[in-house]
């Protein structure tokens, strides 16, 4: 049985280092849903955040092939109800004058923002859980949507306790 | 004190007692063979980037020392490709060097320009372009570092020629500073502990004992282990001699090609001891039918490998060497306390019915006593000639097999063969480096197929003009003879592309082009007097050609995805199996 699993992963910020984790999902057939990169509180390190559908086994196999990557300091998977997820996205619905405050009125109950206004069209950006993403969208199909954008999900568990907590991220020197 | 990069690859080198290097130089590495003239290692110039590669292996499978290779940028670089990931399936410590093109000229598609740490990177174990000379001391020692502690493997270090040129202030620290690699040593304790309790209450125990063992060199720890409590052993083909066939616990070697009471061992077994192993398909072969009945405890210094392929009860992450220390340990400190004998399995019946099995099946060699001669009996005399003392090395094929199966090893390191991978070509460089590993008192014989000696024969000349005298003993069947085999049994002897004529090249010729000696033995009669006289060269490299039978085919064999259950000892087996599924 597939399940979604996400994924916290401290990487050394190194050239190559998201090529290398891409690289290993391929070479093994693992699947990725969706995966975000970027900086965290330490210059040195990037945080990844990869989404996967899979079942216990293969996900074991999935954090361990990845524990194996030079790079790779930490990896923490982030259980669903413990952790805040969110995603962004952008979408660019038709709205003639006519049927502007109609869409404008769906973007405040869903506490997105109007972004760009044209003569014919309006922008949202919206944050969220994947569920209240597809929310925005089925209720703004029937106006058309010209263009979607959406992002990979961050998450970060919830609580006090951070993931780079513990001795494994101090830059040891180990002989 | 400013150096170029360049110097610094030398000085780092010989910081980490590099006795040797293999390589061949080029464009862009260029910078680096100015300074190699001063260096204070050996330098032995190949014929091709993969001998270099293979050298390193054969140097680093027969030393259990880092195997290093330099080359140039693009081709020869990726000439690399097939080592580094031989290397990787066989847990082989090996550091390549590359060159690249300038840093200015990276992604301008430059002469002899490839992505080379792209290319790799799903391959070796770890690698890395270097940006700065600075760096340079720093990434060939982490290399090293990374190649051969944890489960050892391959490392690529990538360096552009302008930073080979670049000069910088040297620097050496001998610590390593990475955080993100800290590889599992020492066992759990409390999983060691229950280990030892299964491993008690078991009636039909087996150490599946892998190449780990041979990388950690832990032959002496398996041997009082298996002795102490009287654990039956097989030995894979990656692990051959790390407990010696001569052993009374020898039960034989599991796989496709192992021997009958090997394969049934493992089959039959309720507890696999598995140390160093990592249940691969030539292992198992169909892996739901694999010993069904046994638990499993398994110890592997990569994490990965446990649970990647069959489910096991206990899980040991750690160095193999360090596990079987803390497993003595315990038994020590039972003996001690009056408690030993508690711990010891049951297993008398087990051993003799392993017994039985071993001498009711033994490998079989239909050698007439006059005329044809058997590719068996050509391996069983080499050894006969070249005695326990040599170390031998074997290509991909039917003759690696034989050589597996009838050489009786009793040591790490003494069979050299590429196992994960499956090289072809691999024998001829790995004998050359892994002479050059061990040095004049021991003699090396490459056991090679007429396919694979002619993908890398070249390097004979790298032999010849280093003064490293391997002796070359090609089997030559005038076949593919595994692809043969395998379409005699399974498509029904339509023979497709697998005939390789034996006259071509003439080997005797060959051996003349290259100014070495050469032997030629077609009849069992001349066997051992022919090898005797080639046995008496040491000063210079050796090609023995043993011309043999090109219908034998190797046995007892496990049909490819069949269940081990379905092990076959003839041919003749085979067609009557297939006869009755037609019936």
């Amino acid at each position: 049985m597939n399940h979604r699993h996400t994924l916290s992963v401290l990487v050394e910020n190194k050239p190559g280092v998201l090529t290398r984790i891409a690289g290993m999902f391929a070479r093994r057939g693992y699947n990725i849903h969706s995966l975000a990169v970027g900086p965290t509180e330490d210059e040195r390190v990037s945080r990844l955040t990869l989404v996967v559908g899979t079942e216990a086994v293969q996900l074991e196999q999935i954090i361990k092939q990845l524990n194996k990557l030079v790079h790779v300091l930490k990896i923490v998977e982030l259980e669903e109800n413990a952790a805040i997820e969110r995603e962004m996205q952008l979408v660019k619905v038709n709205a003639d004058p006519a049927i502007r405050s109609q869409i404008i009125e769906i973007a405040e109950v869903f506490r997105a923002k109007i972004v760009d206004v044209d003569h014919d069209s309006i922008t949202i950006e919206v944050a969220g859980n994947p569920s209240k993403l597809e929310a925005i969208v089925e209720l703004l199909q029937p106006y058309g949507i010209r263009e979607l954008v959406r992002s990979g999900t961050i998450a970060l568990a919830r609580g006090t306790r951070s993931i780079s907590d513990g001795s494994k991220l101090r830059m040891r020197q180990v002989s | 004190m400013e150096i170029t990069g360049a110097q610094a690859v030398m000085k780092s080198l010989e910081m980490l007692d590099v006795d040797t290097v293999f390589g061949y130089p080029g464009g862009a590495i260029l910078p680096a063979y100015d300074p190699m003239i001063e260096a204070g290692f050996e330098h032995v110039l190949v014929r091709h980037e993969q001998g270099a590669i293979h050298m390193a292996e054969g140097y680093a499978h027969a030393t259990n020392r880092v195997g290093v290779c330099i080359v140039t940028s693009g081709p020869a670089a990726t000439n690399l490709v097939t080592g580094l990931t031989d290397a990787m399936m066989d847990s082989v410590p090996v550091l390549a060097i590359t060159g690249q093109v300038a840093s200015t000229a990276i992604g301008s598609d430059a002469f002899q320009e490839a992505d080379v740490t792209g290319i790799t990177m799903p391959i070796p174990k770890h690698n890395e372009l270097v940006t700065s000379a600075e760096r340079i001391p720093e990434a060939i020692k982490e290399a090293f570092h990374v190649a051969r502690s944890g489960r050892p493997g391959p490392v690529l270090v990538d360096i552009p020629k302008d930073i080979l040129s670049a000069p910088f202030e040297w620097h050496w620290d001998d610590r390593v500073d990475l955080p993100g690699y800290k590889p599992t040593v020492r066992g759990h304790g409390k999983m060691v502990r229950e280990a030892l309790d299964l491993i008690a209450s078991a009636e039909r125990p087996v150490i599946y004992a892998g190449g780990g063992l041979v990388r950690a060199r832990a032959a002496v720890e398996l041997e009082r282990f298996a002795s102490l409590l009287g654990l039956p052993v097989v030995t894979t083909l990656m692990a051959r001699g790390v407990l010696p066939d001569t052993h009374e616990l020898f039960v034989g070697m599991p796989g496709m090609h192992g021997h009958y009471a090997g394969v049934r061992a493992l089959q039959e077994s309720d507890l696999l001891i598995t140390l160093g192993a990592r249940f691969d398909d030539r292992v198992t072969g169909k892996l739901a039918a694999f010993a069904p009945e046994a638990k499993i405890i398994h110890v592997d210094v990569d994490p990965a490998e446990i649970g990647k392929n069959r489910e096991v009860d206990i899980p040991i992450v750690g160095d193999v060497k360090v596990v079987l220390e803390q497993l003595l340990t315990v038994l020590e400190d039972k003996q001690r306390k009056g408690q030993f004998e508690e711990l010891v399995p049951d297993a008398t019946a087990w051993r003799a019915h392993l017994g039985a099995l071993k001498s009711q099946h033994p490998l079989r060699v239909d050698q007439p006593e006059q005329g044809v001669l058997k590719p068996q009996s050509a391996i069983r005399a080499v050894y006969d000639v070249w005695g326990d003392e040599a170390v031998y090395v074997a290509g991909v094929g039917q003759h690696q097999m034989w050589a597996a199966q009838h050489i009786p090893y009793t040591r790490a390191g003494q069979w050299i063969n590429s196992g994960g991978l499956g090289t072809m070509g691999f024998a001829v460089p790995a004998a050359i480096g892994a002479k050059a590993g061990v040095g004049r008192d021991v003699p090396v014989v490459a056991i090679d197929g007429d396919g694979c000696f002619q993908m890398t024969f070249q390097e004979i000349a790298a032999a010849v003009q280093h003064d490293i005298p391997v002796v070359f003993v090609v089997i030559n069947n005038g076949y593919l003879g595994m692809v043969r085999q395998w379409q005699s049994l399974f498509y029904e002897d339509r023979l497709s592309q697998v005939a390789l004529p034996q006259d071509l090249p003439d080997l005797l010729k060959l051996a003349d082009a290259y100014g070495i000696p050469g032997f030629r033995i077609d009849r069992i009669e001349d066997l051992y007097t022919t090898l005797e006289k080639a046995h008496a060269i040491t000063d210079q490299p050796v090609l023995v050609e043993c011309r043999v039978h090109p219908d034998e085919m190797v046995f007892p064999m496990v049909p490819s995805g069949a269940s081990n259950e379905e092990l076959i000892e003839s041919a003749e087996e085979w067609y009557a199996r297939v006869a009755e599924q037609q019936a």
